[in-house]
């Protein structure tokens, strides 16, 4: 896929990124950069460092060395908060609470993007029926698909993916790759992880390889 | 990265093996120099030193219980300060003694609080007074155990460090507002409490004084000791499986 | 394809600018607080229970003590007080624990927003759902316990000033123990020492309005270390929350 932006400064790039639990290297050194547009799906096996990855990226832990730049620029909590959506194992929503109690309550933390509602979103997602029932009472799938909601609802160019495939079905999956898609025409740019059962829509995303 | 900003010796000295071997040559001096002060000091103050004019003999437990009391703040100071290391600089080190300091100032504190009531009971006939100055040691045998507890209670043992840590300095701010405030209590309840150590802020004998200092000393000494001996294990079972730890095995069952 | 979503960033998006920032900032907190309100009100029976536990302990204290109006009097404003400490704790413990569990604290991180100020929110979020009912049933328990009628309004006083000082204490403790595998006493044990300064000034300004003497410096200095919790005390919570994302 070509990207309909011209190469400028990367979104997000690491250089010599490496990170070592209790001096044991978890990753790296890794140098990658992510570009508007750009997908780069992060494979390894199981304990390979694939979430851990993303969480320094994301600011979570803290890098052991090597350095993470935004827009070029030195990583901090202003230049990366409100930028970086990110999707874990974990939803990052209260499950006694209804899937528009819990995007508004998102959208107010990080904002809203131009023309999207919580309605339209779920709509998008495939699941507009469920938007007043407690979480607890949808599936696991349904439960991931409002978490892909937030990410069209809330502004944030880079999306940090950590196996946004666990727990769907085909349809989910294609939906996720049409997701990703669609936010990298528009400029943004995801980061994705995957174990690697899954099959990636684009054939010419870039990979990064870790090894356990 | 930022350890950059530490001297060169601390950065040395920061590394487990190094620490490991250091502490291991140190503990053994530090450890018979703790005993000599002791037996000086517990010398000077049982045999040489004279009875007290008001309280006889009894007063002797002053030179336990006030170096303990005094070794109960300076290592909770140490405490915040390597936490404050910890926090700050992601030393494991740092981590280690912080965490270390914990159950050793818990145990001073302990020591100060039962032997105040050991001597308070022959002198005004109550084992517990809520005097200011217990009062505040019985707070901070509890932030001890706050500090401990918590450290324990995580899973993961740097994190707990670094936890623990945070709250050993949220301590720290807290300890003059206590002192202060069960100060203000004390003084709108008077007549009701007796504070043991107005004894050690009165003027105190010559002959009375070299031998308290000298267990002051000791004190400190074993403190040290015990410090580095506690922070070796910790640093061991940290870095067990590591490289430098396997070839320490190695060579030792040889 | 997605027609809702627009264009996101020509590669140097604009930084927002301050004005923008702080109205999103409020924005942010009164999202927070509909949220936490919204889940107070789906666990309504839940918030009866710290309510309950006073009122049972309250009366108890005749049974324990015998019935005599005169005692009960004058040690009704200090137990009081405790009953109100010990009714708080339990729910100072679990503050930001269902949070940390299913990820909406790595939201929180990662919103652009100011993590200080959301934990001083969800601080005003607790006091306001959680405490301030027990407050408003002083009257009540009070009246059991034979308060003064002149020691009421002061003692209501001194809770307002010191239980937010309590909450702001132990939504840094509850922070720190939200990483924590099992915390269950734990958070009470840290509070001890926390608390023994604020019990004191507050005992101390209910003992005094009850002996008929001035209470207002007690008070002072309840506001004075109000004023400085919440400075700094959301700035230690955020610390603490960041350690406890950091799994």
């Amino acid at each position: 896929m070509t990207t309909p932006f011209a190469p400028s400064a990367p979104l997000l790039s690491a250089h010599r990124l490496a990170y070592s639990r209790d001096d044991e290297p978890v990753f790296g050194p890794l140098d990658f950069s992510l570009r508007p547009g750009e997908t780069v799906l992060v494979e390894g096996d199981n304990g390979s460092g694939k979430t851990t990855l993303l969480r320094v990226l994301a600011g979570m832990l803290p890098p052991g060395e090597g350095e993470i730049r935004f827009d070029g620029r030195p990583a901090s909590r202003d230049s990366r908060n409100g930028r970086v959506l990110w999707l874990g194992h974990r939803l990052g929503m209260n499950e006694s609470l209804s899937a528009r109690e819990n995007l508004d309550f998102l959208a107010g933390l990080y904002g809203q993007r131009d023309g999207a509602s919580t309605a339209s979103v779920m709509e998008r997602v495939g699941i507009e029926a469920w938007l007043d029932e407690p979480l607890r009472t949808l599936s696991a799938g349904q439960k991931k698909r409002v978490g892909l909601a937030r990410l069209l609802l809330l502004p944030g160019d880079i999306w940090l993916l950590d196996e946004p495939y666990a727990n769907l079905d085909r349809h989910g999956i294609d939906l996720v790759n049409a997701l990703i898609a669609a936010h990298c025409n528009t400029g943004g740019a995801a980061l994705v992880t995957s174990h690697g059962a899954v099959r990636f829509a684009d054939p010419n995303a870039r990979h990064i390889h870790l090894d356990a | 990265m930022s350890r950059s900003y530490l001297p060169h010796w601390m950065h040395w000295l920061g590394s487990p093996p190094n620490f490991y071997r250091f502490a291991g040559a140190l503990r053994p001096w530090l450890i018979a120099a703790a005993l000599v002060c002791a037996a000086i000091g517990l010398y000077g103050g049982l045999v040489l030193a004279p009875p007290d004019f008001r309280q006889g003999d009894a007063y002797r437990i002053i030179f336990i219980h006030v170096p303990s009391a005094w070794m109960s703040l300076f290592i909770y100071a140490c405490m915040a300060v390597t936490g404050l290391v910890a926090l700050v600089w992601r030393v494991k080190l740092a981590e280690v003694i912080a965490m270390e300091c914990a159950p050793i100032g818990a145990a001073f504190t302990l020591i100060t609080l039962a032997t105040g009531s050991l001597w308070g009971r022959p002198m005004w006939g109550t084992w517990w007074t809520w005097g200011a100055r217990l009062t505040s040691e019985l707070v901070l045998f509890f932030l001890y155990l706050g500090v401990i507890g918590l450290y324990n209670a995580f899973e993961d043992r740097r994190r707990g460090a670094r936890a623990a840590s945070l709250l050993a300095l949220v301590g720290i701010v807290n300890l003059p507002i206590v002192h202060y405030s069960v100060v203000w209590w004390n003084t709108l309840h008077q007549g009701s409490t007796v504070d043991w150590l107005h004894l050690s802020q009165s003027s105190i004998a010559p002959s009375m004084l070299w031998p308290l200092l000298v267990m002051t000393l000791a004190t400190h000494l074993y403190f040290f000791a015990s410090i580095l001996g506690r922070a070796r294990t910790g640093l061991l079972s940290l870095e067990g499986g590591k490289q430098w730890v396997r070839s320490l095995v190695t060579e030792t069952s040889r | 394809m997605v027609t809702a979503v627009q264009p996101i960033a020509n590669s140097t998006p604009v930084a927002p600018t301050t004005d923008q920032r702080s109205s999103g900032t409020l924005r942010a907190c009164a999202a927070l607080l509909r949220r936490d309100f919204t889940l107070a009100w789906r666990r309504r029976g839940e918030l009866f229970l710290p309510l309950l536990y006073a009122v049972i302990v309250a009366a108890l204290f005749p049974f324990a003590l015998g019935p005599d109006p005169e005692l009960l009097g004058r040690i009704a404003g200090g137990v009081l007080l405790v009953i109100v400490v010990l009714a708080m704790l339990p729910a100072l413990e679990s503050m930001f624990r269902s949070d940390l569990e299913d990820g909406t604290l790595e939201q929180w991180l990662l919103a652009p927003q100011p993590l200080a100020l959301l934990a001083l929110t969800r601080v005003i979020a607790h006091w306001l759902t959680t405490v301030l009912p027990l407050i408003i049933v002083m009257p009540l328990l009070g009246a059991l316990l034979n308060l003064p009628v002149k020691v009421l309004p002061v003692l209501m006083l001194t809770l307002l000033l010191a239980t937010p000082l309590l909450v702001l204490l132990g939504a840094v403790l509850s922070a720190l123990a939200a990483g924590a595998r099992r915390s269950g006493i734990l958070v009470a044990l840290m509070l001890l020492p926390l608390a023994v300064p604020v019990v004191i000034f507050a005992a101390g300004a209910i003992a005094a309005a009850q002996s008929g003497m001035p209470y207002v410096a007690p008070l002072t200095w309840l506001a004075a270390a109000l004023v400085l919790a919440i400075v700094l005390a959301p700035l230690a919570c955020a610390a603490a929350l960041r350690i406890a994302v950091e799994a």
